[in-house]
């Protein structure tokens, strides 16, 4: 199998990549102008108050409208040959290296363009209901465009480099919506440590584009992979184990994972679009952008695999204890982007696998937050999932549309996450059992504790606060989440009948034939329908037939392990941040006592040494003749032993 | 008669001269050690212009009593000078050079 990745790409990869002419030249245009919005809304100031907000809008949805034009352009091309590149300018001309600005455009990064636009544009909308009251609304929308454009960027770029920016720019996007409402320290606090972690993991992405440049002598996506099977094995497996911690910090996947749940304590809609729908699948973009280099190690791709499974069943185990109905759905986002890097990892079989589950989840899991936005609207902002319970009447449209996504995510046939997390663990157990057993264990608990969040949101008795009036959302928050729950129920089947997702990627990421399995593949999904539907029953019994109670209780070990999430903090802390700390207190005490304390020494040695010499200078004039004649001895005795 | 022995004098007298001037209190007595000093240096190198048998010394020996003539001068005016204004001609008395 490498020898054939290999073969497929030294003859110039599965795709011929062409000149951007026509109506493809105006692929600058998608992130130029969500930029331009950014720009005028951060310039121009207060005095775009009134506009800002909408004009943000218009500008992302004529961004995704763009978009759609350029699909339709593109289906209308042969498979072979849509993909298309615009080199723009040259960026750093340094003797024989040398960085161009450049955009690919190609079926990867047009499903991409597709997702982020569309769901971006669903957000700003929810975000002039949402947001409507809140006075920093024109810096909170500059930041979304911001966000739109950075992230289009990233995936339009055509080399590492300019993945890096864009890479940059989702981080940056991200710690500024984050810590939005900065006056509450914690915030602040939580935006940090997004960004603090996101840079560990950027340490990955530029080793790997320093790597690049001394083994390819270029970043560029062409030049790199069709070097990439001339270059050793040892250099690929770095490369692959670097852009894989690049992967993680940005995805949230261990060890880079403690970041997800403190992020809540931005907006929701910045919650929905950037750590539900984009930025943290930007890791899984890498990886699949990356597949030759993947494909040609499997060093690498076992610790993909390794990454994906581990997070997957952490983020699954941790949601079924959280009572925030916010951090409960970042911790099953976890755990979903675990099945997409496991996917990832499991090569030309899973990858197309891994980007379906990604459009699916980008869809249902928005529409999610997107719904608990909507319930914290209706009850003061309440996140608690045991100050919630029989919300369907108060709020049926939220009702429907989260459970649509429910549904979704928890792969009841023929809704968009049964097909793509299905098929997703038949590619898992065709490559190595106990991961296929892994997986479907994570399909089960999914199962669990998103009922659990369900019935404990929407059904069975009120436990509401004393001046709790739950009302449903205005229209500009409920449309949103219509389109998001219709996408959720046909998405999935869209895609997959007809493997028409899978023929749409196939000259990006190659392909593989359909694994014979022990067991006829209808047995293998009854399996995992029967396992995610034990998961549900397990739910219903306990949170549905029982009743629950407000005041959250203690709990066995595994259930208060599971709040703090496996002490994950207090891992980071006392095997990375107490070493470093410690490291900068000795480093400034040497600095003060060793460094200042030698120079500060030596002046004072020479000023003791001359309060000494001044003595010398007596006044008495008998006393310089005496110096005078001892020199002179001095001088002529010298003088005299040379001679001799 | 041996030269050498006028190179023993003026070491004698040099050193006689050099004590005089580094023991004595009186500015006088010290420039007439100082006097005694150069006196020393004439006849060394007068002694040494006979044992070299040219007379390079004896020239020398001319520039230094021609320096030694306007030393005597102007250090005698800088004595008198001191003594006009502090009343003591000893070389203890001007010391407020010191640090």
């Amino acid at each position: 199998m490498i020898a054939a990745a290999a073969v497929r790409w030294s003859e110039g990869g599965g795709q011929t990549i062409a000149e951007a002419t026509g109506v493809f030249s105006l692929t600058w245009l998608l992130i130029a102008l969500p930029l331009f919005g950014a720009a005028v809304l951060l310039l121009g100031g207060r005095r775009t108050n009134a506009f800002g907000p909408v004009l943000a809008t218009l500008l992302v949805g004529s961004s995704f409208v763009l978009g759609l034009v350029l699909f339709v352009q593109m289906l209308g091309q042969t498979a072979d040959e849509r993909a298309f590149d615009q080199s723009l300018f040259t960026w750093a001309p340094i003797g024989d290296f040398s960085v161009d600005v450049g955009f690919q455009l190609d079926p990867l990064s047009m499903a991409f363009v597709l997702l982020v636009t569309f769901v971006g544009g669903l957000v700003h909308v929810y975000s002039l209901g949402y947001m409507a009251d809140d006075p920093e609304k024109r810096r909170f929308f500059a930041y979304l465009n911001l966000f739109v454009a950075s992230m289009l960027l990233l995936v339009l770029a055509s080399s590492y480099v300019l993945v890096y920016v864009g890479w940059e720019g989702v981080g940056l996007a991200s710690y500024l919506l984050i810590g939005f409402w900065n006056a509450k320290p914690e915030y602040a606090t939580a935006a940090k440590k997004a960004f603090v972690m996101n840079r560990v993991g950027d340490i990955g992405m530029s080793l790997a584009i320093m790597l690049m440049v001394t083994t390819f002598g270029t970043t560029a996506f062409s030049g790199v992979f069709a070097g990439a099977s001339e270059a050793s094995s040892g250099v690929l497996l770095a490369l692959g184990l670097l852009l894989l911690l690049a992967a993680t910090g940005k995805s949230a996947q261990m060890p880079l994972q403690a970041w997800l749940g403190d992020a809540m304590a931005g907006p929701t809609p910045v919650s929905a679009l950037i750590h539900a729908a984009t930025m943290v699948t930007a890791g899984v973009y890498l990886i699949v952008r990356s597949n030759p280099i993947f494909d040609l190690s499997d060093g690498a791709r076992m610790a993909v695999v390794l990454v994906g499974v581990l997070t997957l069943l952490f983020g699954a185990f941790v949601g079924t204890a959280k009572d925030d109905i916010k951090k409960a759905l970042a911790a099953s986002t976890m755990s979903q982007i675990g099945y997409m890097v496991l996917a990832a990892g499991l090569g030309p079989a899973g990858y197309a696998f891994a980007i379906l589950h990604l459009m699916t989840h980008g869809f249902f899991k928005a529409g999610l937050f997107l719904g608990a936005g909507s319930v914290m609207h209706g009850m003061d902002d309440e996140v608690n999932m045991r100050r919630y319970g029989a919300l369907r009447k108060a709020m049926p449209i939220t009702f429907i549309t989260f459970g649509a996504g429910y549904l979704a995510i928890i792969g009841i046939p023929p809704f968009a996450g049964f097909f793509s997390k299905d098929k997703i663990i038949e590619a898992a157990l065709a490559d190595n059992i106990w991961v296929g057993l892994a997986a479907i264990l994570g399909a089960g608990i999914t199962a669990f504790y998103m009922s659990r969040v369900m019935f404990m949101t929407f059904f069975g008795e009120k436990r509401w606060a004393k001046d709790a009036h739950p009302h449903e959302s205005p229209g500009s928050m409920t449309i949103p989440m219509v389109l998001l729950a219709i996408g959720s129920v046909v998405l999935g089947a869209a895609l997959v009948i007809g493997g028409r997702f899978v023929s749409w990627l196939e000259p990006v990421v190659g392909s593989e034939e359909e694994h014979e399995f022990a067991i006829p593949i209808l047995a293998i999904t009854a399996i995992i329908v029967t396992v995610s539907l034990i998961g549900v029953a397990l739910a219903y019994a306990m949170y549905l037939r029982s009743p629950v109670p407000v005041e959250a209780p203690t709990g066995s070990v595994l259930t208060r392990a599971a709040r703090q999430d496996f002490y994950q903090d207090a891992f980071n802390e006392s095997l990375f941040m107490r070493p470093g700390q410690y490291l900068t207190r000795f480093l400034v005490f040497f600095d003060n006592k060793i460094v200042d304390g030698f120079v500060n020494g030596s002046a004072a040695m020479i000023g003791g040494g001359s309060s000494r010499l001044r003595r010398w200078q007596t006044g008495f004039v008998r006393s310089y003749a005496l110096s005078m004649l001892a020199g002179a001895v001095l001088v002529v005795g010298a003088l005299v032993l040379v001679r001799l | 008669m041996n030269p050498e022995n006028y190179l023993y004098l003026a070491t004698i007298l040099f050193a006689i001269g050099s004590v005089g001037v580094l023991v004595r209190r009186n500015a006088i007595v010290v420039f007439m050690c100082i006097e005694l000093m150069l006196n020393a240096s004439n006849l060394a190198f007068v002694s040494f212009a006979r044992l070299n048998g040219n007379i390079d010394g004896q020239v020398v020996a001319f520039f230094v009593m021609v320096v030694a003539a306007a030393e005597v001068v102007i250090g005698l005016a800088i004595i008198v000078t001191i003594f006009r204004t502090r009343r003591s001609a000893s070389v203890d008395d001007p010391n407020l050079l010191k640090l």
